[in-house]
């Protein structure tokens, strides 16, 4: 055993002693995987972008009621008879201003987007008082709340960024009036920051909407208290609705988005990656042909194979490792919280979102690395080992 | 040309490296064609919208409708040669994922509107003739595997019946081609008068109106004078050429071009780099052949010319097996399973892709070409 | 590309030298030498290691320039052609034999013999038939599709010099020919030579450290310190 792992630390120490002197090929290799590892990260963390602005807008007891048959909130409508029954539903969970229910109003204006001057369709919510009990993280970070009863609008720090003309003292027109922007508030990184929001019953006033709502957001008692919630809105016979999980919710929401950009980014990940197989298999032959004497030298001498081709594919591993790791930051790096705005195909609407380099994302980089690493050293490394001892001595 | 097998007889020289450096410029290729593909599904719509149109809507968003009316008050303008009004519909057919377009029209003003549309005489008479048909785009038949006459079943998320049922069936009487291969031929359109009669809500309302004007150089003026024309109704309108509306809404899905690009440009530096360190290889291995063949006559300038047209004999079979691989990958379909209303690899990047062979082969090639062009044959002889 | 004169001497040297630098030191490989070669001559040039035998050979092959004196080969003084003529000029008059060959290990026998002939503006055909009689002189038709790994180091030789002589060069320089060969592959090799020599009346400079092989020669000079004498020093 001993006897072996000496073998090994020879043959690697060898190897690496020759390492400067194929310093060019090595590096082409480490940085081909540099770049596969920060691309397929960057477009990853889009994906996982999307998918944790979802999550964040996410209470674990919160329910949303929307009309049956209706996916999202903009194609959805209640009455204020049925806004009413579905607060006072068994579940749902009350403070001092009486039931955590918020009804609320979905609809979507025009604005220009900063980055490229062109129309968005941006998201603008009507909400009673009871929408910031139901969101927990909501939170006022600039300017203050607006005056419920007047045309004025807070939005999220999402929107702001992203759509141009939401400062705080600019104005916006809806309706054929004048809303200035009087807030900025933000809500723990969920899709609420992509939304204006003002009072509903301006809202409603103004888009002649009567006394009707689109969604009910209801904080409840408790996670198990949904079932009670939805059984007696679902057996209602006054009532035609659809109560979800803001969960399930969420992740339908999220669907079409994450799987487009994730299947979009594995393809191109796959492709790449197979790019830098090659590149790496190219380096380590390279580096197994310019050893190949000094391989045959030391089995000549009595060294076994096993040592060559762990010390080959030790250094096809180790230049993978160096290039995910590098790769890893780099995406980190660029890409990490770097915010942008897509179209949420279910309610037609923008989302802001950041990209998001999460420790899984990284460690899968790294893998990916390591497995490119794999394949390109472990042919090579067979190679050398079994090559006739004789013949490559000839050979130089 | 005689030289030409010399260069092929030099790739020969280590196969294995040869050919792992065509693979990988191979894949890169492929890439290219794929990324094409895709950028091109999201600006087909740009590049084939119609300079004479321009779509109008409701100032404030595209979801807000505009009376019906509005038409004949349109083609009043001076300019306006016709104006056609659409609808989303917006439903679903079996489930969410089979997201295609559906949209209430008039037939014969569709007829005028897009000549991009073919559709065969018979097909037309017969939209025509049922008030329940549909007209389907090619793709989106072969998508389904749908033929004439199925009965297609599209469940409303917003257009309810009035009978309050929510399931609207249509029979599919006509197909229509695209005129180009950028046409989109995923839509499905059925007839306005059906859908007017048959909704529960918004009777006299539609989505949005395409305007045709008679002369395309006057187009920015006549859509002011139709946003002038209905400023400080209650419903006024925002207009602006087709090609910018479409645009805009590939805006909102996000800077694809962009994003392509940077993946572009990573994958070509880094099959750069492999492309590039192999030729240094190729060239330093055999330094001394290159000084016989010096030696025997062949100018610095001869032998440059030799080790550039080995980089771009590899990238040239790299890069057609690439761009020929793609074209067959893309020609399969597209990898979201028809989210995208086109999906093929355009003529012109085809160009695009053979340019980048030849750039690449100089690149990767020309710092090794320059080595072999400057060797003193003594020095290397000596060696 | 005019043809040699040779009515006299075919080669003439006159006080040539050559500078190496090594580091900062400069050193003189060849002090002010003369040499004529007449046309037609068969000569050895011996010496030890290091002596300037090889240099020698380079500057009247025009593979290499001389820092001081004249190189004049039939007439033309070779060491003030532009690289671009001189290569030109090397592909019409001179053929090289090198001691490892240097043949192109990815060509066959028969298109190595031919590389030389892509330079002149021969059809395929042309080409391809001399390169035919080149082999069919060496005595080696039947091997005309090996590749160099196929081929003894005597048959690669004998490619080696039907390359070199496929293009009918008035001038042959060989750099040690026999010097990676057996005695017995040496002395078919050397036969070839004089066979070109005395038959085809080719001039032939040949560098070598072996006694024989120079015994074949019509004249033998010895080259020691930069200085041509007729007689080895000891």
């Amino acid at each position: 055993m001993f006897n072996w792992l000496s073998q090994i630390f020879a043959v690697t120490s060898f190897s690496m002693r020759s390492l400067p002197q194929r310093k060019g090929s090595s590096l082409a290799a480490m940085v081909g995987i540099t770049g596969v590892v920060a691309v397929m990260v960057g477009v990853l963390s889009i994906a996982q972008g999307v998918l944790r602005t979802m999550e964040s807008s996410v209470g674990d007891v919160n329910a949303i009621v929307l009309r049956s048959g209706s996916d999202s909130e903009m194609m959805s409508g209640l009455g204020g008879e049925d806004v009413r029954i579905i607060a006072e539903a068994p579940g749902v969970a009350r403070n001092d201003n009486g039931a955590v229910a918020s009804p609320e109003l979905f609809v979507i204006i025009n604005l220009p987007m900063r980055s490229t001057g062109t129309d968005a369709n941006v998201p603008m919510r009507g909400v009673q008082s009871q929408a910031i009990s139901v969101r927990e993280n909501f939170q006022m970070v600039e300017g203050r709340m607006f005056e419920w009863g007047l045309n004025e609008l807070i939005v999220g720090t999402g929107a702001r960024q992203q759509f141009a003309g939401l400062e705080i003292g600019s104005t916006i027109e809806v309706s054929q009036e004048q809303w200035p922007v009087v807030g900025v508030f933000e809500a723990g990184g969920g899709l609420a920051e992509s939304e204006i929001w003002v009072d509903a019953a301006v809202l409603q006033s103004a888009y002649r909407r009567g006394n009707s709502f689109q969604s009910v957001y209801a904080k409840l008692s408790s996670y198990d208290a949904f079932e009670e919630f939805r059984d007696s809105l679902t057996s209602d016979p006054r009532l035609n609705v659809k109560p979800m999980r803001e969960v399930d919710y969420y992740a339908a929401q999220s669907t079409t988005v994450y799987n487009m950009i994730t299947g979009l980014g594995t393809i191109i990940a796959v492709i790449m990656g197979l790019g830098a197989v090659f590149g790496a298999l190219n380096t380590m032959y390279t580096a197994v042909s310019a050893r190949n004497r000094e391989i045959a030298t030391l089995r000549a001498l009595g060294f076994r194979s096993g040592p060559v081709v762990i010390s080959v594919l030790s250094e096809s591993l180790l230049l993978a490792l160096a290039g995910g790791l590098l790769g890893a930051g780099l995406a980190w790096l660029a890409f990490d919280g770097f915010r942008a705005a897509t179209l949420n195909w279910s309610s037609f609407s923008a989302i802001t979102f950041s990209f998001d380099v999460n420790a899984s994302l990284l460690i899968q980089g790294i893998v990916f690395a390591m497995i490119i690493g794999l394949v390109g050293g472990l042919f090579p490394a067979i190679r050398a080992a079994r090559q006739p001892v004789a013949q490559a001595l000839r050979e130089l | 040309m005689k030289y030409l097998y010399l260069i092929f007889s030099s790739l020969k020289r280590k196969k294995l490296r040869t050919g792992l450096t065509i693979l990988s410029i191979m894949v890169a290729f492929i890439l290219f064609g794929y990324l094409t593909a895709i950028r091109q599904a999201f600006d087909a719509g740009v590049e084939v919208a119609g300079a004479d149109r321009l779509i109008v809507r409701h100032k404030v968003s595209l979801i807000q409708l505009l009376p019906q009316s509005y038409e004949e008050k349109m083609e009043r303008i001076d300019g306006v040669d016709n104006a056609v009004h659409s609808t989303w519909f917006g439903g679903i057919y079996q489930e969410p994922r089979n997201f295609f377009a559906q949209m209430p029209i008039m037939p014969e003003e569709l007829f005028d509107m897009y000549p991009e549309y073919v559709i065969s005489d018979e097909h037309k008479a017969a939209w025509l003739e049922n008030r329940a048909g549909a007209l389907v785009g090619r793709g989106l038949v072969d998508r389904f595997g749908w033929k004439l006459g199925d009965r297609i079943p599209i469940n409303a998320t917003i257009w309810t019946k009035k009978d309050g049922g929510r399931t609207w069936e249509f029979d599919l009487v006509a197909i229509y081609d695209g005129a180009e291969k950028g046409t989109d031929t995923s839509q499905f359109f059925f007839r306005y008068d059906f859908f007017d009669e048959t909704r529960a809500m918004g009777e006299g309302l539609v989505g949005w109106y395409t305007v045709r004007v008679a002369d395309p150089d006057r187009a920015a003026e006549v859509a002011a004078a139709i946003d002038v024309e209905f400023a400080n109704s209650a419903t006024e309108t925002k207009t602006e050429p087709e090609g910018a509306f479409i645009q805009g809404f590939a805006n909102q899905i996000g800077n694809i071009g962009f994003i392509i690009m940077s993946i572009m440009s990573a994958v070509f530096f880094i099959i750069l780099l492999v492309a590039g360190n192999t030729m240094a290889y190729t060239v330093r291995e055999r330094t001394n052949e290159l000084a016989v063949l010096k030696a025997i006559g062949f100018t610095d300038r001869g032998v440059l010319g030799l080790v550039l047209g080995e980089s771009l004999a590899i990238t040239l079979v790299g890069g057609l097996l690439g761009l020929g691989l793609a074209w067959g990958l893309v020609s399969m379909g597209d990898p979201t399973s028809g989210s995208f209303p086109v999906f093929y690899f355009p003529a012109g990047d085809m160009f695009v892709g053979l340019a980048l062979i030849v750039a690449m082969a100089f690149v990767a090639g020309i710092i090794p070409a320059m080595q072999a062009q400057r060797l003193q044959i003594a020095d290397a002889l000596r060696r | 590309m005019t043809e040699l004169n040779t009515d006299n001497s075919l080669v003439r040297v006159s006080g040539v030298d050559k500078v190496f630098k090594r580091g900062s030191e400069e050193i003189h490989v060849l002090g002010g030498l003369d040499l004529e070669i007449p046309n037609g001559e068969f000569l050895a040039l011996m010496g030890p290691s290091g002596s300037g035998k090889s240099t020698l050979l380079n500057l009247v092959g025009g593979l290499d320039r001389p820092s001081e004196g004249t190189v004049e080969v039939g007439g033309k003084r070779i060491d003030k052609l532009s690289e671009r003529r001189l290569a030109a000029w090397r592909a019409r008059h001179v053929g090289l034999v090198f001691q490892f060959y240097n043949l192109m290990p990815v060509l066959s026998a028969q298109k190595n013999v031919e590389l030389p002939l892509l330079l002149t503006r021969l059809s395929a055909s042309e080409r391809k038939k001399r390169a035919a009689i080149a082999l069919d002189i060496v005595g080696l038709s039947h091997r005309a599709g090996h590749y160099p790994r196929q081929l003894s180091g005597g048959e690669q030789q004998r490619t080696g010099i039907a390359r070199a002589i496929v293009t009918d060069p008035t001038l042959l320089l060989c750099d040690e020919p026999t010097g990676d060969l057996d005695r017995k592959a040496g002395d078919e090799i050397l036969d070839l030579l004089q066979a070109l020599n005395k038959e085809q009346g080719k001039t032939i400079i040949m560098v070598t450290h072996d006694i024989h092989a120079a015994a074949r020669a019509t004249r033998t000079l010895y080259l020691n310190k930069g200085q041509l004498s007729t007689s080895p020093v000891d």
